[in-house]
């Protein structure tokens, strides 16, 4: 450990000195994170001078290689950074779908020549990314997919329609799912495409949720071009490196299953009281809370458990499985007991005074959690198929 | 310290399972059982545990053990947990050589300890009064006496109690029920007049007792820790023990887990195996998920108590409430996706609900632990 102490000791001294005051703040909503892109959603200027401070020693992504502009740190060096921009309560300098997401996969199946291209923007935050796989027809059974890639020679000509594509209104370029080919299976015939969104074959059209948001939206591809040098992998090959990205989103998504820094018990004691002995006044939500708490706190040390076996050289096992499904069940239960804890200032949906409603919108976005990255009982079906080798009808 | 299992540690894991499962078997269990054994456990089986050091796998070794930690017990606790195996492993190694280290002196530990690790003495906890787990409400007497004591009072929930040569009994020498000072612990060796014994039969058909003490009188040296504040070694004491059982409801609920999935696989009706079934697919990986869940909280609470953790009771409520859960709901799922199968005494899925609900309840149940993680937590 103590070999570390001078990395950490360096990086504390440079986070000191370069991250502006105003990012030592939580993000208190999805609005206040920074996604970057050619026309990036700024909500305070220095989101963009920190991003930029960051990008430049590779720290907006870490843990990839140099050459594609990370930081080429390794895992014990990426907790150093972690914890101590946690230290002081430094933001996520940038969070994108490329990095979440197509960067995992580029760096799997991608050609030097693609790596070299697109690695780099998403680490400078400068092309902003967006996820083309669900369709109007093709949702849970993904592979049923039906946009049509045609083969023009040096590049494809694709048709059809995308749908639930988040932010597709704000990126720049797409990582899109198309069919090649419709001879053979549905899982075969599917190639992984990635192109400009800037195009007059792009339409898009932004779809309002329940939280009153519009962050995600139909997408219309009329002859939109595709390079031939953009397709990842090979021809008809796009399910495998579809499913692997699968699960770098899923991973990300179960991340949602964290312990708030204040728990819940602790919000339902300030807004309710507790009774003679010392506990929470109403013994039924104390119950339904504890539960949710100690759900979390076994979560974490699953978490944490997974991550010490992989470390240790034992692989990711199967616990993996259970993290999307589990997480976002687990963040859409502390949304709820938030509400009942809170009580009516968490009703609020405008005003100052109910902070923009930012309680109740993050209830009703919560729901998403469940669907978007494969639906929980897509999740299940997998745990009972593929770890539990349970059979098909 | 990271939650993966060091080599020794496998390697211990690995031996306990071949061991346990040749051994010390549900079907041993039930044969006890049938046959009304009289002591109860297999002692050649015990005395073959023993030389393996497994009674002294916690005690340090300047008393006789082996000291590798809860860690390791917890992983041959796993085993037994899996097999059923009936042995003292629970009453005198995991809770009277526990509370023995917490609260006695190093002359009661050099005297007690290494005869507890050789398997050679079997020593229990004598604690719960009423129909709960209550320590706190311990009512039965210690009176002073000149330079002895003499204890008065009724216990339950004894494990071992018949065939133990020793007991450890918490009584009250000062303050009242309800209160945590004025708890001590004393050693009464079973032959002492006024102590008396029933052997009960319990749900998982293991050994268990009421321990009836009438005007004991033990000599001062049997007080284990000063007088009248034994409340914070015992309390670390049962938050071991109760980590020790999550250990044993881990194993048992991960058995009839797997039972209950090779029976999916295996059982057909409709024309289909019923592992088929997106019904039971769905519960069966839910209950998946639990467990892995459980078995990160077991080894996450064993290393709290190696590493000597501040928050150890707060890991114990948790592992515990949370195993009493799981184990809950894999034994019920057992017998429910088993069908009518599942509900004879023929069938061995029984056997695990037994024990489930009889360990769920040793040393606090769901509801007791969750309360109490609650509290610890601040609300
Ligand atoms: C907030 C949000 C953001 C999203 N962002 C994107 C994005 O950026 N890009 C993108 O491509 N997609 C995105 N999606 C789409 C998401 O991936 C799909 O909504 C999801 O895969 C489910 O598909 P569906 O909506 O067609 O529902 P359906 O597949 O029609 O499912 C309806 C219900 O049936 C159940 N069901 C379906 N099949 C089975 C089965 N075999 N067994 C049991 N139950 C089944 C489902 O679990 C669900 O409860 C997003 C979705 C949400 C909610």
């Amino acid at each position: 450990m103590s070999d570390l102490d001078p990395f950490r000791q360096e990086t504390r001294a440079w986070l000191e000195e370069n991250c502006p005051e105003s990012m030592r703040t939580p993000v208190r909503s999805f609005l206040e994170m920074y996604s970057g892109g050619r026309n990036p959603e700024i909500d305070h200027p220095d989101q963009k001078v920190w991003c930029d401070r960051m990008a430049e020693r590779g720290w907006t992504v870490p843990q990839w290689p140099k050459e594609y502009g990370g930081g080429g740190l390794d895992r014990d060096e990426v907790k150093v950074l972690r914890e101590e921009m946690a230290r002081i309560n430094a933001r996520s300098p940038l969070d994108s779908f490329g990095i979440s997401m197509l960067g995992p996969a580029l760096l799997k199946f991608g050609n030097e020549e693609q790596k070299l291209e697109h690695l780099p923007k998403i680490c400078r935050g400068e092309i902003r990314w967006c996820q083309g796989y669900s369709e109007p027809n093709a949702g849970s059974d993904l592979a049923s997919l039906a946009t049509r890639a045609e083969d023009k020679g040096d590049h494809y000509l694709i048709n059809g329609q995308k749908v639930w594509t988040s932010y597709a209104d704000k990126a720049d370029w797409i990582f899109c799912l198309v069919r090649t080919d419709n001879s053979g299976s549905k899982h075969e015939g599917i190639s992984f495409v990635l192109f400009d969104m800037d195009q007059p074959g792009v339409t898009v059209r932004p779809i309002r949720l329940i939280s009153g948001s519009s962050p995600f939206c139909e997408t219309f591809f009329d002859n939109a071009r595709a390079e031939k040098k953009d397709l990842v992998g090979a021809e008809g090959n796009g399910w495998t490196i579809a499913k692997y990205l699968l699960t770098h989103e899923r991973e990300m998504i179960s991340g949602f299953g964290a312990a708030p820094k204040k728990s819940v018990g602790q919000l339902a004691m300030e807004s309710m009281g507790a009774d003679a002995s010392g506990r929470l006044a109403n013994s039924i939500l104390r119950q339904n809370i504890a539960q949710y708490q100690l759900d979390t706190f076994a979560f974490a040390a699953t978490m944490a458990r997974v991550g010490d076996e992989a470390k240790a050289g034992q692989g990711l096992g199967a616990a993996s499985s259970i993290f999307k499904y589990y997480g976002t069940e687990l963040n859409k239960r502390r949304n709820e007991l938030n509400l009942a804890a809170l009580g009516e200032p968490a009703l609020g949906w405008e005003g100052d005074a109910y902070r923009g409603g930012a309680v109740s919108r993050d209830w009703l976005r919560s729901k998403g959690n469940s669907i978007e990255g494969g639906t929980s009982e897509v999740q299940l079906n997998i745990i009972a198929k593929r770890v539990l080798g349970l059979p098909d009808e | 310290m990271a939650l993966v299992l060091n080599e020794e540690q496998v390697m211990l894991r690995d031996s306990a399972a071949g061991f346990l499962a040749e051994k010390a078997t549900v079907a041993q269990l039930r044969e006890l059982r049938d046959s009304g054994s009289e002591r109860g456990f297999d002692e050649s089986v015990w005395r073959e545990m023993a030389e393996m050091g497994w009674a002294g796998i916690a005690i340090p070794e300047a008393f006789g053990g082996l000291g590798y930690g809860y860690t390791g017990l917890g992983l041959v606790l796993e085993q037994a947990g899996r097999n059923l195996s009936v042995s003292p492993l629970q009453s005198s190694v995991l809770v009277a050589a526990t509370v023995i280290a917490e609260l006695g002196g190093d002359g009661q530990k050099e005297q007690l300890l290494p005869a507890i690790a050789a398997g050679e003495k079997l020593v229990t906890l004598a604690l719960q009064e009423g129909p709960h787990h209550a320590p706190a409400q311990v009512a039965t007497t210690a009176e002073a006496a000149g330079d002895d004591w003499v204890l008065s009072g009724c216990k339950v929930l004894v494990l071992d109690a018949h065939v133990a040569d020793s007991f450890i009994v918490i009584a009250r020498s000062g303050g009242r029920a309800g209160e945590e000072s004025g708890l001590s612990a004393f050693l009464v060796d079973a032959g002492t007049p006024g102590v008396s014994l029933e052997r009960r039969s319990l749900v998982d058909a293991r050994n268990a007792g009421v321990l009836s003490l009438e005007s004991v009188r033990v000599p001062a040296a049997s007080l284990l820790g000063p007088a009248g504040d034994a409340w914070s070694g015992l309390n670390r004491a049962l938050d071991i023990a109760n980590i020790g059982l999550a250990s044993e409801l881990l194993g048992l609920s991960a058995e009839a887990f797997e039972r209950t999935v090779g029976y999916l696989k295996e059982r057909k009706q409709f024309g289909r195996v019923i592992g088929s079934f997106q019904g039971l697919q769905h519960r069966a990986a839910e209950l998946f998920a639990e467990l892995e869940l459980a078995r990160s909280i077991v080894l996450q609470a064993l290393q709290a108590i190696d590493d000597g953790q501040e928050d150890l009771s707060l890991m114990a409520s948790a592992a515990k409430a949370k195993l009493c859960e799981v184990a809950q709901r894999a034994t019920n799922e057992g017998i429910q996706m088993h069908g009518g199968i599942g509900m004879t005494d023929e069938h061995e899925i029984g056997f695990f609900i037994k024990r489930a609900r009889v360990a769920q309840h040793t040393f606090g149940d769901y509801n007791y632990h969750l309360d109490r993680f609650a509290q610890l937590s601040g609300f």
